[in-house]
């Protein structure tokens, strides 16, 4: 573990039991994320990116379980803390905005009552402290605090994403895991959303883990990121290189699919994600892959270091097996 | 006037939500305001885009047939669509083909999607013989670049998202429609299928002359697919003209903030400066009862705009905008 390294994965499996067998939706990723920057996790549907910071943050629920691996946070080992120990890191350092967060709001409560609640809870604050401190930082997300005064329904989306950043921010977590944070907003709201994520970065220096399937938005976002696909990260770099310059088959791939402005020639990816149940043997991208040769089906690519940041499983590579 | 494939004339949609008791409590939604437009019969794109809540599906319900206007007129090859729907509305279903956002929604889970296709054939295309019909079908997805061993005698759940939207496409070849209504069809399906599946709409322009109103709230896949672009903001058209030209050279302010929007999927071009901070007016998200309905975010808001809606106006190389900042501007009517 280098020293900048905030929070390291370690061969994280997280698999879901089911009458077909176990579904492995995460089979074996590692990675590590350094203090104060914002890493990416990109991929498609399905492949696990989700269940991946679930797993990460501890919070899979049967029939899902942690198969092995290891998450340490500061030096402690997430996956083996009591529950008790846990939830005090909970809030406290990590904070988590779960995909779908804003339409998780009480209709029937103030914005105010609701995030009030939780402050009290899990800060251990009394009312006003907390009334207090949810004003400053819905100052912080760039909300004026007669908000405090209204029910969700009255609130756009976006606003109601900003609530729920403010209270994820609330009390001064090191660490924010935020999963497809700007997905299902008007693209005006995105890119105010994505610049206020920038900002608790740089103006307050929180390190942030960032989900999503939108690849313009890591573009427009992440220092470095990660690219996933069937349970396994395939590539790690510097998001300046994975998209002028990406080395995975299904990166080079993912990346000529995406139109720009200038509308050159668009390419998808043939073929269908594989399922969980049962992964491909060898390298999981072979069946998509125009590049496979024979032992791309039977041996399983390691992951490589290729140079400074940049990590890849591929076998058409010679790099530092990990 | 029969080159004009579909036109809409000052047509509104007023939804009544509320107000079970009696005359209380009822609110009327305006969820699309005196639009007009045309589409011309002439093989072509045509992207409508707008935020969510713009009544972009609103215009993709009325101009299926699926939605009857509450005022103005919805018109397909020169005659209502309601009297289309009276008194040959096979003939309308077969011409004006609808795809969904949700590829899930659509096919029923308990059959294979093959019964869909052949049903399809049967009553559209008045193709009986199945063999005739299979024979079509498997020629249908191999120009498309579908495999039918991989896709036939399949349920529709084991078809990815991007297989089931393609499979309507496959659909669109078989009965060749004049029109097809696409509303937000890639929203739902991965980036590496999505690519798939606008080639494919393109290459159905070029092979059976089919137009296409395609709806969506992505400029930059309006920007890759369409020949002309119409703008929506709160069920108002505010600007409409040759793709290039929207997009190179946005008009109106509305236009102008969505262009600026847009992110790249390059990271040397970050720009993700928005606005942090969210301005008191777009509190209640209010559209503005009268005047321009951008004019609270607008940037360039004047006197006028408060009181009194902007025209849409012609300005010049197929172009239009509705914003009183080209009122001056000589008309070319």
């Amino acid at each position: 573990m280098e020293k900048s390294d905030l929070l390291t994965v370690d061969d994280l499996k997280v698999y879901y039991k089911t009458i077909l067998g176990d579904y492995k939706s995460v089979d074996g990723v590692s990675f590590a994320v350094h203090k104060g920057e914002i890493f990416g996790i990109a991929g498609e549907s399905g492949c696990g990116k989700s269940t991946l910071v679930d797993g990460v943050l501890r919070l899979i629920r049967p029939p899902g379980y942690i198969k092995s691996g290891r998450v340490v946070f500061e030096g402690i080992d997430l996956l083996k803390l009591e529950e008790n120990k846990l939830s005090e890191i909970r809030w406290n350092k990590i904070s988590y905005i779960p995909q779908g967060s804003m339409n998780s709001l009480n209709p029937v409560l103030t914005i105010e009552e609701q995030t009030t609640d939780v402050l009290v809870e899990r800060g251990k604050l009394d009312k006003d402290r907390a009334k207090e401190l949810i004003q400053q930082k819905l100052s912080v997300v760039g909300l004026p605090k007669e908000i405090l005064k209204t029910y969700p329904h009255e609130l756009s989306g976006g606003m109601r994403q900003r609530v729920i950043i403010a209270v994820a921010i609330a009390l001064n977590p090191t660490l924010v895991v935020a999963d497809e944070p700007v997905t299902a907003l008007d693209v005006v709201v995105q890119s105010s959303l994505l610049a206020l994520l920038k900002e608790l970065r740089d103006k307050y220096g929180v390190t942030l883990i960032f989900v999503s399937h939108d690849m313009a938005a890591h573009a427009q976002l992440v220092d470095r990121m990660a690219i996933m696909y069937a349970g396994k990260i395939v590539e790690i770099g510097e998001t300046d290189h994975i998209f002028r310059d990406p080395i995975h088959p299904y990166t080079k791939l993912l990346v000529s699919s995406i139109p720009t402005l200038e509308k050159k020639k668009i390419k998808g990816i043939p073929g269908v994600a594989p399922s969980p149940l049962n992964w491909p043997s060898g390298c999981r991208f072979h069946t998509r892959c125009p590049w496979a040769t024979d032992i791309c089906s039977k041996i399983e690519p390691p992951m490589m270091k290729m140079t400074d940041n940049r990590y890849v499983a591929c076998h058409l590579y010679n790099g530092d097996v990990m | 006037m029969s080159d004009v494939l579909l036109e809409f004339r000052n047509v509104s949609v007023i939804f009544k939500i509320g107000g079970g008791i009696g005359l209380f409590g009822a609110k009327n939604i305006v969820a699309v305001r005196d639009i007009s437009f045309k589409l011309r019969d002439i093989p072509m794109i045509t992207a409508l885009v707008g935020e969510s809540g713009s009544g972009k599906s609103t215009i993709a319900r009325l101009a299926a047939g699926l939605l009857e206007p509450t005022v103005g007129e919805v018109k397909y090859r020169g005659k209502n669509i309601s009297d289309w729907l009276e008194t040959k509305e096979k003939q309308f279903r077969k011409e004006v083909q609808i795809i969904f956002q949700d590829p899930y929604g659509i096919y029923n889970p308990y059959y294979k999607i093959d019964r869909f296709l052949y049903t399809a054939l049967k009553k559209l295309a008045n193709i009986k013989d199945v063999n005739h019909s299979r024979s079509l079908i498997i020629e249908a997805m191999h120009s498309l670049g579908m495999r039918p061993d991989e896709i036939l005698g399949r349920y529709p759940h084991q078809l990815s998202g991007g297989e089931r939207q393609r499979l309507m496409l496959v659909l669109a070849l078989l009965i060749k429609p004049r029109l097809l209504i696409a509303d937000e069809p890639v929203s739902m399906i991965d980036a590496s299928l999505r690519a798939i599946f606008l080639e494919n709409l393109l290459e159905l322009k070029n092979k059976i002359s089919t137009s296409c109103l395609y709806i969506t709230h992505d400029l930059i896949t309006a920007n890759y697919v369409a020949d002309e672009i119409l703008v929506l903001c709160h069920g108002r058209l505010v600007e409409s003209g040759p793709a290039e030209k929207v997009i190179s050279d946005p008009l109106h302010p509305y236009t102008k903030l969505l262009i600026k929007s847009i992110l790249l999927p390059d990271p040397k071009m970050r720009h993700v400066v928005g606005d942090v901070r969210v301005q008191a007016a777009t509190l209640s998200e209010l559209k503005p009862e009268k005047g321009c309905v951008f004019r609270y975010r607008c940037p360039y808001a004047m006197k006028v705009c408060e009181t009194q809606e902007p025209r849409l106006i012609r300005f010049g190389d197929g172009r239009h905008v509705a914003c009183y900042l080209y009122e001056s501007t000589p008309s070319l009517v």
